[in-house]
């Protein structure tokens, strides 16, 4: 029997605040453990939250950014359950009405866009960390995370496969990265996934049970986890078993899911709405400042690559992953490239030296008009591609301008003929063999001669101009 | 009423007749004689409130504070950074709050000194002061009676003289129905008025802290120190401030009185009845207009109050679970660690309003409890806004009796409850309300309430001052209390 794969995702996104959501803390859970806590953060008795403004203002960003409804009048909730990570005993979050509701995502499958549905986005604060000791002896709790704010976008059941699941997150991650609301490193837990997957039948309508996923730390795990289950929940259906419904963790030593817990253990939040907090009632205004606010997002941005630049949708897509990416490629053409030349430059060798030495566009040691220029001497023949490649490595190394590597290291490309016909002259009289090879019908001789030119000019010679002189030399011959 | 008011403590300091240090002395050395009996204190900081009072009694900056040199005392829930805060409870038995409530703050701005804190039922619930884990107060009124809850020891504090004013805080009438008990003047401001940070979280939505004193001027000169918004409390209001004490004494000339018809009167003893009905007649003897209003919910609030504080105080208790401060029991397991500091660290009543909380936010159980008290909450709101186009200030008794006897409901928490039955609405509402005393009945105090529009304090006080001026029932002096 065929079967469907029906995936949905729950991603949490810490924002990008100076500032903890309910209180004055800095938002650095990286310092010393529990250096950067205060009385309301650790939950003493009698403290009470007050909201960031900013961070609501991100989490609103976020929202739009991802074509939600914006839920003007919304509140806080408390989420109730005890866990020593968590101070107060509950964590205030949204229920009923959450910042956004209904929007969407749109990424490309198979060439095709497909929208992926998002349910909602609410705004939250984040627990600290608990570390257990091996031995299970011990815990020791970091608050320094307590009070993080946080983004919850949950999707629709719309992912239909393993490979969608991970496109959907590198579409997320980059309009954050546009919206500028997060750092979105995975490794470092400002984006965390948990993943809901399940099988049926094809042409079945109901669901089949679902299974949770969690403890996935990167875009791969998550796919492969999600293979992992897909040919979990088949072979039980094949071999006649029922799945469970129940939350499994993503083992990476194993490439495996491994049982947590069964859904007879799940909690009853209690939630209700947080007294210590006014309801929330967004104004048109502001609402509207935040909308202005947004940048072009990555959908967007692809779409005028294609239309107004005439890019290959692969270039368009591969650019616009990156908002860094993409900003660095405007200012190259805008500084006068061609958009082809420019965005191969920028895929190939930019990209590939900046990954080489762990670096982002934000820090790439050649600035866009100098990449622009080293383009312009492309295309006016002053140098061969070949020596723009050595160019580049110099322009890497001193952050000098293509026109000034040339003059420097004498790069120049000679265009002059009547540089180059005493050579010309030259290498034919010296090479009668190839000469005589080339008449007698064998192109590739040619090459030959070229070769004797170029290395007498040490790689400057225009080369389609000693190919076109040494032809006709060789016809007047 | 021999020992002196915030008024004349003032007075006579501003005249360089007394200094802080002589009232402050004078505070401690009235504690030292009586609270062995009374038990009002659960602490008492000699040392630090004489410093303060000699740092008052130097410094310059402080000779137009506005309470400069008064002694007063604390609720054990409003925290005092780097001195001990139980909110009567042996879960934070030793606990030490590392920053001050924000009313102490303001308190110490306008040159208060604080000499200790007080008993109160455990995290404030309870109307007698009785589920203290610590110690049971005494009513100055009748040593075998309680003071009142949940701020009895502020009241019995007050009441007795040991003070001029303390502050309480009041979740259902915690603040009312102790004044009323101990014939104090005590005052909930409007829900907002006065920041809650600092105040340990009973129910957060209905809690208010306010004053205890001898009379209504001095509770308008204690608010006018501790009221205003405040950027740490989201629920503080931005409502302008007035000076609470200027026209206090414009009289009731043409204050319309509203009178509750219907009033539930079930519990309801006669001397307290005819005690409320001798004040009304006095304010429509001093020319307020006595009206008739109707409330026509009041018969729920009892039922809406028990599930949305609980419910609320269910979800604020959580926090102490013995991993950060506070009592925490030696354990084999995390879960083992939470029941046990937990079982241990709370007290009967403290446990049943967990539950009772608990279960009224359970999925499957919200609607019909937590979600349909809200619903009433909301129709409780709409009569008094109704009432209140009638009337400028609701009266009723602060509460159905007078003191009642030391362990007499302590096992009937139903009866208990009922207690609250006057003082209640006002929260639900988060209205303004006050006590001020309206006569004796067996010796033992009487209390009129006067409930207002949202941050119309300013009648209440005025109404209150003016019916003092003209009450004139024989005032017993307290069993426990200091000599003249």
């Amino acid at each position: 029997m065929n079967y469907e794969t029906i995936i949905g995702l729950e991603v949490h996104v810490e924002l990008k605040t100076d500032t903890k959501i309910f209180c004055g803390c800095r938002n650095d859970s990286k310092s010393e453990p529990n250096t950067n806590v205060c009385p309301v953060c650790l939950g003493h008795p009698g403290t009470l939250p007050v909201l960031n403004e900013r961070a609501l203002e991100l989490a609103v960003k976020a929202a739009l950014a991802l074509h939600c409804k914006i839920n003007q009048k919304s509140k806080f909730d408390r989420k109730n359950y005890f866990y020593p990570d968590l101070p107060k005993g509950y964590q205030i979050s949204q229920y009923d009405k959450p910042i956004g509701e209904h929007g969407y995502i749109e990424i490309e499958v198979n060439g095709e866009t497909k929208r992926i549905g998002i349910t909602r986005l609410h705004l939250e604060e984040d627990a600290g960390k608990s570390m257990h000791a091996a031995d299970g002896s011990h815990t020791l709790v970091d608050y320094n995370r307590t009070g993080v704010p946080l983004i919850e976008i949950v999707s629709e059941p719309d992912i239909r496969s393993p490979e969608e699941a991970r496109l959907y997150l590198e579409a997320l991650k980059s309009i954050m990265e546009y919206c500028d609301v997060s750092d979105c490193k995975m490794e470092e837990g400002s984006l965390r996934c948990d993943a809901n997957i399940s099988l049926r039948p094809v042409g079945q309508t109901a669901f089949g049970n679902k299974v949770e996923l969690k403890n996935m730390n990167s875009f791969r795990f998550v796919q492969r986890a999600l293979e992992y289950e897909v040919e979990r929940q088949r072979e039980r259906y094949e071999s006649g078993e029922p799945v469970i419904q129940e939350t499994r963790r993503f083992d990476e030593a194993t490439q495996t899911t491994v049982s947590m817990r069964t859904k007879e253990e799940a909690h009853d939040y209690r939630y209700f709405p947080e007294p210590d907090l006014v309801d929330l009632d967004i104004d048109d205004a502001w609402l509207e400042r935040i909308r202005a606010s947004l940048p072009e997002l990555p959908s967007a941005k692809r779409r005028r690559y294609v239309e107004e630049l005439g890019l290959p949708p692969y270039d368009a897509g591969v650019l616009t992953s990156d908002p860094k990416m993409a900003a660095y490629y405007e200012a190259v053409i805008a500084a006068g490239a061609d958009a082809k030349q420019a965005s191969n430059w920028v895929m190939s060798d930019v990209s590939g030296a900046l990954n080489a030495e762990g670096k982002t566009f934000a820090d790439c040691p050649i600035p866009p008009e100098h990449l622009a220029g080293l383009i312009g001497e492309i295309a006016s023949g002053k140098i061969s591609s070949k020596q723009a490649r050595e160019v580049f490595k110099f322009m890497w190394e001193t952050g000098k301008s293509a026109a000034e590597i040339i003059k420097e290291k004498g790069f120049e490309q000679i265009s002059d003929p009547a540089q180059l016909q005493p050579i010309i002259d030259e290498v034919v009289a010296n090479n009668p063999k190839s000469v005589a090879d080339y008449k007698g019908g064998k192109e590739r001789a040619l090459a030959a001669l070229v070769g004797q030119v170029m290395k007498a000019t040490r790689g400057k010679a225009n080369p389609t101009l000693v190919n076109e002189m040494l032809i006709e030399k060789i016809k007047s011959l | 009423m021999s020992t002196p008011t915030v008024k004349e403590i003032l007075r006579s300091i501003a005249a360089g007749e007394t200094r802080a240090r002589d009232w402050v002395e004078q505070s401690l050395r009235a504690i030292r004689e009586i609270d062995g009996r009374l038990k009002a204190f659960l602490l008492v900081d000699e040392e630090q409130a004489l410093a303060a009072a000699d740092r008052i009694d130097r410094a310059k900056m402080y000779q137009n504070a506005p309470l400069r040199g008064v002694p007063y005392a604390a609720k054990d829930n409003i925290v005092t950074r780097g001195v001990r805060t139980t909110a009567a409870s042996r879960i934070l038995e030793n606990y030490i709050p590392p920053y001050n409530a924000t009313v102490i703050d303001k308190l110490q701005q306008a040159a208060a000194v604080m000499v200790g804190k007080t008993n109160m039922d455990e995290f404030a619930m309870g109307s007698s002061t009785e589920t203290s884990a610590f110690q049971k107060t005494a009513n100055p009124y009748g040593e075998d009676r309680v003071p009142g809850g949940s701020s009895g020891g502020s009241a019995a504090a007050v009441a007795a003289g040991l003070v001029p004013f303390a502050l309480g805080s009041d979740t259902g009438g915690s603040i009312r129905q102790p004044a009323a008990f101990t014939g104090c003047f005590g005052l909930k401001p409007t829900y907002g008025r006065v920041s809650r940070y600092g105040l340990i979280a009973f129910a957060s939505s209905l809690d208010q802290i306010g004053p205890f004193t001898r009379t209504a001027e001095d509770a308008a000169l204690v608010l006018n120190a501790i009221c205003g918004h405040d950027p740490l409390d989201s629920t503080s209001s931005r409502q302008p401030v007035p000076n609470f004490a200027d026209g206090i004494d414009r009289g009731v000339k043409g204050v319309r009185v509203g009178i509750v018809r219907h009033l539930p009167e079930e519990g309801l003893e006669p001397g307290v009845k005819a005690a409320v009905d001798r004040a009304i007649q006095q304010l429509e003897a001093e020319g307020a207009e006595i009206v008739e209003i109707d409330l026509p919910h009041m018969e729920y609030a009892v039922a809406t109050y028990y599930l949305i504080a609980p419910a609320e105080a269910s979800s604020n208790l959580a926090r102490y679970d013995g991993v950060r401060y506070g009592r925490r029991a030696e354990a084999s397991s995390l879960i083992e660690m939470y029941e046990r500091s937990r079982s241990e660290g709370f007290g009967m009543e403290v446990k049943r309003r967990i539950i009772i909380g608990t279960y009224a936010l359970s999925s499957g159980y919200y609607d019909a409890y937590y979600k349909r008290a809200q619903q009433m909450r909301t129709l409780i709101r709409q009569d008094y806004e109704r009432a209140f186009e009638f009337c400028d200030v609701i009266v009723t008794p602060t509460a159905p009796t007078t003191a009642f006897r030391l362990g007499e409901k302590l096992d009937n928490p139903l009866q208990m409850y009922l207690n609250d039955i006057y003082t209640i609405p006002a929260n639900l509402a988060g209205l303004p309300g006050a006590s001020v005393p309206c006569g004796f009945v067996d010796g033992l105090p009487v209390g009129l309430q006067l409930i207002g529009r949202p941050f119309d304090e300013a009648t209440i006080l005025r109404v209150a001052h003016a019916y003092e001026q003209v009450r004139d029932f024989a005032w017993p002096k307290p069993v426990l209390g200091v000599a003249e």
